[in-house]
């Protein structure tokens, strides 16, 4: 509750925040929003020379290349961005964690490898690893999402590595281990709860990271397969086209950046009102 | 000095075979099979077998791991298996564009950057400030390719300003440096902000001030070198960025870089390409993150006592 009135204080946040909700509400709402289905090829969908045709009174946003209705188009289209978001994204973040936690409570041998390996994984070119996986497995919406998660979990494990580590040398544990308590205990119960504040900036943070990543994937083709509609393999499908019918990549380029501004600032007010060192300052 | 410097190269290295050992697993076990792609549709498996063996394929993992390894640290990184000519050969044609590409970016990146975080940070509040902090959140939330198709549409097809694609005169390369530059460019004017807002404040700064010295020269001669510290470790760590960034803009400028180099090798499932490639690429963001590390010490004496 005090963090939705913080976020309500914010107006920057409260934008985001209603962006997000638009977004959810598209892609729950498709079906009943949609003015056509998705994948219809639709017979006045075209002019007459065979050119899609522009936002006007029937087709809100005009048509694509075979004639489909761009806007129930992007509409489906948010489910495609939504779903990859939060799985990818909440993969991403998990993996993180675990691998972020144990590296920092462990330390020794086990920590340092795990470490050593986050830090070769940053040294990959996050686009290139996701593109060489992308493309030389067959790209699915499960697929991409796996791939994204691959990609994104390093930050994250970075972060909590250091907040665990950070954690570890305070003297409650030292209390709590010196009072007997086993690994399991204090990992659950003292060190997992001072990282929720960070697991859930990064878990919207990062839905904007994934949101991107999907959408350029998709673009080149790699990504989430036609017919079924992604904001980036609409623009992919009517890139040789769009001088001719630039609302082909307007529109869906509109709904990709809204929606990754839209995260990021409700992730940034987060971590303002969550982070304690923060607390206090404003 | 120089046990740290030698211990950080000794670590990129140690990375960057890391980096090789990973990729190389990965293309192992990822389905696409080069032999089968290289063969064709209509070809019998003695063809697919004969070419699986030409290439070393049919070794097991560790051995054609370690040959090469073997081969890398000699430099060599081995033949692109359609085009039939060194890996490096290809690379090194490719990369002086590449090269061009990102500095051009980065230049447009730290130009804008400065000058908006300084402007930002001398009208604390008002309307530039409040601009650059809203647009370094549109910049990093703008896909790239979508900049790219608009730049193209507004610059190139409808005024005619630039070309469409290509290579070749200072035309062809604002475009892409643009798209490469201008959406990180808020994120380094809100550091430049913040950082030139955090000296700005410091006692010596008065003291500029207080000696009667022009505002001119106090931002520029003793606010500004220090404030720039940030930006440089930006940079350095930001290569990497650069280096995904560059991927996207060849693509959509044809460019003819090493990003599309390795967009058409990923296509034909052309290993040594990939790999090499990807170690050039790890070999930037490496160095990238060296430099920042060790540029800090020699800009900043406070953090040579650490």
């Amino acid at each position: 509750m005090r963090i939705l009135r913080e976020i309500l204080r914010r107006p920057s946040a409260v934008f985001g925040l209603s962006i997000v909700l638009l977004v959810v509400i598209a892609a729950l709402g498709a079906p009943l929003l949609a003015p056509f289905a998705p994948d219809e090829q639709m017979f006045d969908g075209l002019t007459l020379d065979g050119a899609p045709i522009p936002p006007d009174a029937t087709f809100w946003l005009g048509t694509d290349t075979l004639g489909r209705d761009l806007l129930s188009r992007l509409l489906y289209g948010a489910r495609t961005s939504l779903i990859i978001g939060l799985v990818a994204n909440g993969t991403a973040v998990l993996i993180g964690l675990t691998v972020g936690m144990l590296a920092g409570y462990l330390r020794g041998p086990v920590g340092n490898a795990l470490m050593r390996f986050t830090d070769l994984m940053m040294a990959f070119p996050a686009l290139l690893l996701a593109i060489v996986l992308a493309a030389l497995l067959r790209p699915s919406l499960w697929i991409v999402a796996l791939v994204i998660a691959m990609v994104n979990w390093v930050q994250v494990a970075r972060i909590v590595y250091t907040e665990t580590r950070g954690l570890v040398e305070r003297d409650f544990i030292l209390a709590e281990r010196s009072l007997g308590a086993g690994h399991l205990r204090i990992v659950a119960l003292h060190i997992a709860p001072h990282l929720v504040p960070t697991a859930i900036v990064w878990g919207t943070l990062g839905i904007a990271t994934t949101v991107l990543l999907e959408a350029t994937l998709s673009f080149l083709g790699i990504g989430v397969q036609p017919p079924e509609p992604s904001w980036g393999n609409i623009i992919f499908e009517s890139q040789s086209y769009f001088t001719a019918a630039p609302w082909l990549v307007f529109f869906p380029g509109i709904a990709i950046l809204l929606t990754a501004l839209s995260f990021n600032l409700v992730g940034d007010a987060l971590r303002d009102i969550l982070d304690p060192t923060q607390r206090g300052r404003m | 000095m120089a046990e740290l410097l030698l211990r950080r190269i000794g670590g990129a290295i140690l990375i960057l075979f890391g980096v090789a050992a990973v990729t190389f697993v990965l293309l192992y076990w990822l389905p696409a099979d080069p032999a089968v792609q290289l063969a064709g549709r209509s070809a019998t498996a003695q063809t697919v077998a004969n070419i699986r063996r030409e290439l070393g394929l049919d070794q097991p993992l560790p051995i054609q791991f370690l040959t090469y390894l073997g081969n890398l640290i000699q430099g060599d990184l081995g033949r692109s298996y359609t085009q039939k000519t060194e890996v490096e050969t290809l690379i090194l044609a490719r990369l002086p564009a590449t090269l061009i590409l990102m500095a051009c970016g980065i230049l447009v990146e730290v130009v804008l950057g400065l000058v908006f975080g300084i402007i930002a940070a001398l009208n604390r509040g008002g309307f530039v400030d409040r601009a650059v902090m809203t647009m370094s959140f549109v910049g990093v939330s703008a896909p790239q390719f979508v900049v790219a198709l608009f730049f193209l549409y507004i610059f190139a097809a409808t005024l005619g300003w630039f070309p469409m694609s290509g290579f070749g005169t200072v035309n062809h390369v604002i475009l892409p440096a643009t798209t490469l530059g201008v959406l990180g460019a808020g994120w380094y004017a809100r550091m430049v902000r913040s950082a030139m807002i955090d000296v700005l404040a410091q006692d010596y700064v008065r003291t500029a001030r207080a000696k009667g010295l022009s505002e001119t020269r106090v931002i520029f001669r003793h606010a500004l070198p220090n404030a720039l510290l940030p930006i440089i470790a930006m940079i350095g760590i930001d290569i990497g960025q650069f280096m995904s960034g560059v991927v996207v803009v060849e693509a959509v400028y044809g460019w003819p870089g090493i990003g599309q180099l390795a967009w058409q090798a990923i296509q034909q499932v052309d290993i040594p390409i990939i790999m090499g490639v990807t170690l050039t690429s790890a070999l930037a963001i490496v160095t990238g993150n060296l430099v920042a590390d060790l540029v800090a010490p020699l800009v900043d004496p406070r953090i040579r006592a650490r």
